[in-house]
């Protein structure tokens, strides 16, 4: 009813300006006015408005950010971060300058320089000198901001030093799991063919590798047997989606013991080293730590579409892209305990969010991350249960702890993205 | 006006009696089977209001969800009904597809289609002095391209799995996998075809523009005595030829894996509880095809609105565009560099780091030529003689949108400052500011002072005057704030924030801020359409000359006729912008106009 009122409201007011200004354009035309005849009383007046919509502009423009500047992330928290945000600091002042200077420029001369009958403009087609400063001075700044940028992009950018202690942040709709190195601190080799309720990374080792050919060819038996045993019955488009599936799973086995040829020869040849040998031992988890203070490389895989983990705080992002692993340096330096004193809020916690559109629960996929002390961390990284207990059949994911914050609603149990 | 006309210059295009082919048209062949360059003109904009219309409408639904998350609105219910609003509430999956769509209209079938449709098929012929395009019958097919173009795009909205809802750029592998998204099903199939017939008509014009341009024009017509309008809209076509057939080859491969299984854009991708065959194809290969065009596009929104807004600032500020050689360079260097910064848009891709500094360093070069034009914008209003017409309100509006929104580019081309704003509200701000509101805006000023042009009658000055200073005022209210919500590390496409505390708060308040602006924003635009069509039939009637400007599309009759000049082809005897020349009586110099014995011609 209201919305009715409203929309009426509406319509009404705009017939009534669309009448009233159609009622002035017939006196104005009787008068002899003409559309494109504008006085110099209306040139003056819409001069003014430059100026006064200019002013009113640029002050709300320093008002904005003043009267909401906690909405502004608050200081990095990170190494990397802490570049990033002295680079923006010289950034807003070199722009912020410019800015108040061409808008003062533009509007001021809109407004002061109106139509005077009688009067004419200034003959000013070029001037060779001005146009060469203002070429030169803007590519000197240019070229000098941007080699700044690129210095500290290549700072954030470079490859780590040997050792760097790894986590593999890995994405899928729509949620994160993480993956830290066990004992030989090496993180193992993955498949995407692996994954399963057991195997939610798709980890490599002989024995998982074992048990999902196994299974796989089980699945194909019964997929087999249960075509051949509806042949007859079924019409030929669900006879073909059945050959179609058997073929996928003929297929998958044929490639797993194609991988599991690959995994003996690599452990033949790299013995220790071979990254097949490393995966036992690591741990899998769906919370998220970082130790304070030391050197971390994050890793980026993707089960399903892109996504892109975005850790605002620390200033970090990068795509996860399925098919390729992505990698970036991050130094946290801020435990969330000194946060939480900083920002004056005890619930504060650092959010891995998902920044890159990845189907209809986008605007949900995050994780709380928590930095703390490196004695905290291995604290809590020690009792993480390993992917393979050496005897064990299957290793377990470790669940949130209890008593942590709550993880999203969408969050899904591992293994149910079936 | 035409001077003394040689017999061989006074026709270039065939049309040796131009004033016999004035027959009695039938309604179909004169409305729809046009080939007439004004016609076609006119049924690409009409198209585009329509279509800017409805992406309008769209936006206005998902900002009301985002600033009131979970509220009912019978404003959405009314054009989504129970499926995708149910009781009013906006569906996550319809608000990707709203996304989707408003951008895709917006920037192809309005600021492309639209904005250089309209523009290069009214203003090419008319500003060289041709009697048409080179190719009437390509014309004629470009624009019914685009409109089937339009229809397939807005018939994607009513299938049952809903509009694609990957975002404009539709990467896979979800654009690909209808198990990702449901919108990826029979609405990208719609969306992808109709990408392809858009990008066949603006090919088919485009060459169109380049051919004329560079073949018709009249005697006396040399490059350098072009209007800016045509050296923005000429270029543009060029841009446009290099640059769409790369999105074709690239929304092929796409159609590729979605339909005949194979795996450009996808490798090792396990959903829905199952491991698919797909091996060895990259996502990042889409991106690049896709931002070897993305980019470019955005050049190919602004470059006529360039054009557009020298030829009305200089035209209303009664002197000549200052630094005329200096426009067309920037124009030509930010052409040519459009195709070298693609991969600024990729810095976080995991794309090697290399390469972003690279990307991040031709990024900033290309900066220079539009500072360039800004500083000769400001310069020319300097000590001008300002007319504020709508048209040169909605110019200076354009200039000053494009600062901002250039000078936030500044940020977002350096790779490192990117990290921390890519894909959040600060990336749809600057677009918006430097492509959307500034190439809208010199859309709106070519309506306004070619309106006459187009239609023999003029637009109201008035509603004019009404309706700029209320765009003006809802377009830095919606924009300004949206980079704060940037900054603040808002990820855009983001269905509602509730899930966030960081996002509570000032946060919200600055979401609530940008909507209402926005609502009051598409109100103004009722002011504009009322004022539009009202004055196609009841305006005043136009004269010929109305704000006394130089170039030749005001030398031919206010009635259209075939083949533009009733009698022989103007002939051009100086620059464009002879504004209060010195010792000339008045403040404007037409380019029909014989140099006098001893007068220097800038535009030698
Ligand atoms: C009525 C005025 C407009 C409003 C209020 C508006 C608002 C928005 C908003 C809020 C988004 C981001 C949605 C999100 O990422 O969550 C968006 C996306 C977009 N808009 Fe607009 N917009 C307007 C006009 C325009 C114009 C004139 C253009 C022309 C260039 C445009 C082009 C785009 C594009 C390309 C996107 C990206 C779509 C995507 O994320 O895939 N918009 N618009
Ligand atoms: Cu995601
Ligand atoms: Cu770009």
């Amino acid at each position: 009813m209201m919305t009715l009122l409203i929309l009426a409201v509406l319509v009404l007011g705009l017939m009534v300006v669309f009448r009233l200004s159609r009622v002035a354009d017939l006196t104005n035309e009787l008068r002899g006015s003409r559309q494109e005849h504008i006085t110099e009383r209306t040139n003056w007046l819409q001069g003014r408005l430059m100026w006064l919509f200019g002013a009113v502009y640029l002050i709300l423009f320093v008002w904005l950010p003043y009267a909401y500047s906690d909405v502004f992330l608050p200081t990095a928290a990170s190494e990397q971060g802490v570049w990033i945000d002295n680079m923006y600091t010289y950034n807003w002042w070199l722009l912020g300058i410019v800015f108040f200077l061409t808008n003062i420029a533009l509007f001021y001369f809109a407004g002061r320089y109106y139509h005077r009958d009688g009067k004419r403009a200034f003959w000013y087609p070029h001037n060779n000198k001005l146009e060469m400063v203002w070429t030169v001075v803007p590519t000197v700044v240019l070229v000098a901001t941007i080699i700044y940028g690129i210095i500290v992009w290549n700072r954030i950018t470079a490859a780590p030093a040997p050792g760097t202690m790894q986590v593999e942040v890995y994405s899928k709709q729509f949620d994160w799991t993480f993956r830290y190195a066990g004992k030989d601190g090496k993180l193992g080799a993955t498949d995407y063919r692996l994954i399963n309720a057991e195997n939610p990374l798709g980890i490599v080792t002989r024995k998982a590798l074992a048990a999902r050919l196994a299974g796989l060819k089980e699945e194909a038996a019964k997929a087999t047997a249960d075509r051949d045993a509806q042949a007859h019955v079924l019409p030929e488009d669900l006879l073909k989606e059945k050959d179609k599936d058997v073929a996928h799973l003929n297929r998958m086995v044929e490639r797993l013991l194609g991988l599991q040829a690959l995994m003996e020869q690599d452990i033949k040849d790299n013995g220790d080293n071979s990254t097949y040998l490393h995966g036992a031992d690591d741990k899998v988890t769906k919370e998220f730590h970082l130790p304070v203070d030391t050197d971390v490389e994050l890793l980026f895989r993707s089960q399903d579409v892109i996504h892109s983990a975005y850790l605002p705080h620390l200033r970090a992002q990068m795509n996860t892209v399925p098919g390729m692993t992505t990698r970036i340096n991050i130094k946290p330096t801020i435990t969330t305990d000194s946060m939480r004193v900083i920002t004056n809020n005890s619930e504060f916690d650092y959010i891995l969010m998902c920044n890159k559109v990845c189907g209809i629960s986008h605007y949900n996929m995050q994780s709380p991350l928590t930095v703390e002390t490196s004695g905290a961390f291995k604290v809590w990284n020690i009792v993480l249960p390993v992917f393979e207990k050496p005897g064990a059949a299957t290793a377990q994911v470790a669940e949130p702890a209890a008593g942590t914050k709550e993880e999203s609603a969408a969050q899904t149990e591992p293994g149910t993205n079936k | 006006m035409s001077a003394v006309v040689h017999p061989q210059a006074a026709d270039n295009s065939g049309h040796a009696h131009a004033d016999l082919h004035q027959h009695k048209q039938s309604f179909v062949s004169k409305y729809i089977f046009s080939h007439d360059h004004k016609m076609i003109s006119k049924q690409f904009l009409i198209t585009a209001i329509v279509m800017a219309w409805v992406a309008m409408i769209m936006s206005i639904m998902f900002r009301l969800q985002i600033a009131y998350p979970g509220e009912s609105f019978a404003f959405t219910h009314f054009f989504l009904g129970d499926k995708w609003a149910p009781n009013g509430v906006l569906s996550p999956s319809m608000f990707l597809g709203l996304v989707t769509i408003h951008g895709t209209i917006m920037l192809f079938f309005v600021l492309t289609g639209g904005l250089s449709g309209t523009f290069a098929n009214l203003l090419i012929p008319l500003q060289i002095g041709a009697r048409d395009m080179a190719s009437g019958f390509l014309n004629m097919l470009s624009a019914w391209f685009f409109m089937a173009a339009s229809v397939m795009m807005l018939s994607s909205l009513f299938v049952e799995s809903g509009p694609a809802a990957g975002g404009w750029t539709v990467y896979p592998p979800l654009s690909v996998l209808p198990q990702a998204i449901p919108g990826s099903g029979t609405g990208m199939t719609l969306w992808l075809f109709s990408m392809v017939l858009f990008i066949i008509g603006s090919l088919m014009g485009s060459l169109n523009y380049i051919a004329t341009v560079l073949n018709l024009r009249t005697k006396g017509m040399r490059m350098t005595r072009l209007p800016l309008t045509v050296w923005g809209l000429f270029l543009t076509a060029i841009v446009g030829v290099l640059a769409f057939p790369v999105l074709v080859s690239a929304v092929v491969l796409l159609i590729m894996d979605r339909m005949l299984g194979t795996s450009f854009y996808l490798s090792e991708i396990y959903i829905a509880g199952e491991a698919l065959d797909n091996m060895g194809g990259s996502p990042i290969l889409y991106e690049h095809l896709f931002w070897f065009l993305g980019h470019p596009e955005v050049y190919i929104v602004i470059l006529p609105a360039f054009g557009i807004s020298s030829e009305i600032i200089s035209t209303m500020s009664r002197k000549p565009i200052f630094g005329y050689r200096a426009m067309i360079g920037s124009l030509m260097a930010i052409s040519f560099m459009s195709f070298l910064v693609w991969a600024h848009h990729m810095f976080i891709t995991g794309m090697n780091p290399f390469l972003g500094a690279v990307f991040s360093f031709t990024t900033m070069l290309i900066a220079v030529p539009s500072s360039i034009k800004v500083f000769n914008y400001i310069t020319t209003l300097w000590r001008g003689n300002i007319i504020f017409s709508p048209a040169m309100l909605f110019s200076i509006g354009m200039v000053s949108t494009f600062i901002v929104g250039g000078l936030t580019g500044i940020i977002v081309a350096n790779a490192a400052l990117d990290i921390q704003v890519h894909d959040t509200y600060f990336v749809v701000a600057h677009f918006h500011m430097v492509m959307g509101v500034s190439a809208i805006f010199a859309m709106m000023a070519a309506v306004y002072h070619w309106f006459p042009r187009m239609y023999g009658r003029m637009m109201n000055t008035k509603l004019g005057y009404w309706h700029f200073w209320g765009t003006m005022i809802a377009a830095y209210g919606v924009f300004i704030p949206m980079h704060y919500v940037g900054i603040g590390g808002g990820p855009r496409r983001y269905y509602e924030y509730t899930e966030f505390p960081m996002f509570q708060g000032h946060f919200m308040d600055l979401n609530v801020m940008i909507t209402v602006f926005a609502c009051m924003g598409g109100l103004m635009q009722i002011i504009f359409t009322y004022n539009f069509f009202h004055s196609i039939w009841y305006g005043q009637k136009a004269v010929e000359n109305p704000w006394h400007s130089n170039t030749l599309e005001w030398t031919a009759p206010v009635e259209h006729v075939h083949g533009n000049w009733p009698g022989p082809l103007p002939v051009v005897h100086r620059w464009p912008y002879d504004y209060s020349k010195p010792g000339k009586p008045d403040d404007f110099v037409p380019q029909t106009v014989p140099l006098e014995e001893g007068e220097e011609d800038e535009g030698n």
